[in-house]
């Protein structure tokens, strides 16, 4: 059988091209739960075969949400120095660098560490919930590329670890009082790194395209 | 033999990953997000990515990231100090993991997509699948190079106790977190697809995941 690479012989509904190598690639439609399909050339991970849970989407992301509201309201961590009582929230920390005279860099803090976190959380809910009835979600392909551009962004546990750096530097100094939010805030990493990990973007269309508009 | 997308004209979707031909519809037809047989200008928004960061990697480590004031005086802390600080105070576990992810990574990784660039540049079938390798570590390790950043933040937020002790940011910060945001932008700019161009041939074969020519 020739070819003369005209574009229209190929039924593009069949194939697959690898995100990192572009090698083209026929469509694996029977591939067992819990199996993982691999670029043949360089062993990219193509897609993993999960039961997709809308529902447990749902129920991390609703409980993420919480928490990361949670995590906002009550102070990450206290320092006592010497009787000098200082509470930080998430918020309060970015103001301070705005009040420094350093915007951007308040502004850059405030997204990674909770708005972009927040806006995927939302997301991810907002979709879940009518996926899950098999209903298309309104705005799902908006909101699903505004995710793919904004997730890399998010920066949740590096904030932890940050948080948990400073703690280190400041416990020979004075007394550190770890607040709730801290708490909250590692519930959120911890849920946040769940929903990353179960995010099947090929199963996640596929459900968009056979629910019921 | 191997055919690539882009050698027959298709594209993969970057937003919902349908294959399809950007000669046909300059969108993708499921998601209409704009399609590329490769990332738009990706070499030359990388390189000028790349100069920026080592520009700026320059001020970030020379430029204090904070100013400690108390009673004993104003001290102005670089991130090399504030990582020979950790050491010398007893918390070494620390110290090796602050100048790891804020001075090494992101050197390293400068210094990994330079290498990416030339060796697309120099158009080499080398070590292609290390390479792709290379390139997905570097987008990985991105993000933690911001925890110096976030360590500063916390500090300011937390010591502010007037006459005691008060810490301030210095513009060392704001170089070091354009630093990081710079390389995650080249990083993202990079098309790893780039690597395997040499590597394909024209061929009337492709290959199915169960490695049976077709």
């Amino acid at each position: 059988m020739t070819h003369d690479g005209s574009v229209a012989e190929y039924p593009t509904e069949r194939l697959i091209a690898c995100p990192d190598c572009d090698l083209l690639i026929d469509d694996v439609a029977d591939a067992p739960v819990g199996a993982s399909v691999r670029c043949p050339r360089c062993d990219t991970e193509l897609f993993r075969v999960r039961e997709k849970s809308f529902e447990r989407a749902l129920a991390l992301s609703l409980g993420a949400l919480i928490l990361l509201l949670l995590a906002n309201v009550f102070p990450v961590v206290g320092l006592n120095i010497q009787g000098h009582r200082i509470d930080a929230t998430l918020i309060g920390a970015a103001s301070r660098l705005w009040d420094a005279d350093m915007p951007l860099l308040a502004g850059l803090i405030a997204a990674t560490t909770i708005a972009i976190p927040c806006f995927e959380l939302f997301s991810v809910l907002w979709l879940a919930w009518p996926l899950s009835r098999g209903r298309r979600p309104l705005g799902f392909v908006i909101l699903v590329r505004m995710m793919h551009f904004t997730h890399p962004w998010g920066m949740v546990e590096v904030f932890m670890l940050g948080i948990l750096v400073s703690l280190v530097k400041l416990v020979h100094l004075a007394e550190v009082l770890p607040g709730v939010g801290i708490v909250a805030y590692c519930g959120v990493m911890f849920l946040i790194t769940a929903i990353s990990a179960s995010y099947d973007q090929r199963a996640l269309w596929q459900a968009w395209e056979g629910a019921r508009p | 033999m191997t055919t690539s997308a882009a050698e027959t004209g298709l594209a993969r979707c970057e937003c919902c990953g349908l294959v399809s031909a950007p000669a046909v519809s300059p969108d993708c037809p499921r998601c209409g997000a704009p399609l590329h047989l490769r990332k738009a200008d990706s070499l030359s928004h990388t390189w000028a990515y790349l100069i920026a960061a080592y520009i700026l990697y320059i001020p970030a480590n020379l430029l204090p990231i904070m100013e400690t004031r108390s009673i004993l005086g104003a001290q102005q802390d670089t991130i090399m100090s504030g990582v020979i600080y950790l050491w010398v105070s007893g918390s070494w576990p620390l110290a090796v993991i602050v100048f790891v992810a804020s001075i090494i990574v992101p050197l390293a990784k400068l210094l990994a997509l330079t290498l990416l660039c030339i060796s697309v540049h120099m158009k080499t079938e080398w070590r292609s699948k290390q390479r792709t390798e290379l390139y997905m570590l570097v987008e990985f390790v991105g993000r933690w190079s911001m925890l110096d950043v976030f360590v500063v933040t916390v500090l300011v937020a937390l010591v502010q106790a007037q006459s005691l002790a008060t810490i301030l940011p210095g513009p060392g910060v704001i170089a070091f977190a354009a630093v990081v945001v710079i390389s995650m932008l080249a990083a993202e700019s990079f098309d790893p697809r780039l690597i395997w161009d040499p590597s394909n041939h024209n061929s009337d074969n492709r290959e199915n995941l169960r490695g049976e020519p077709n």
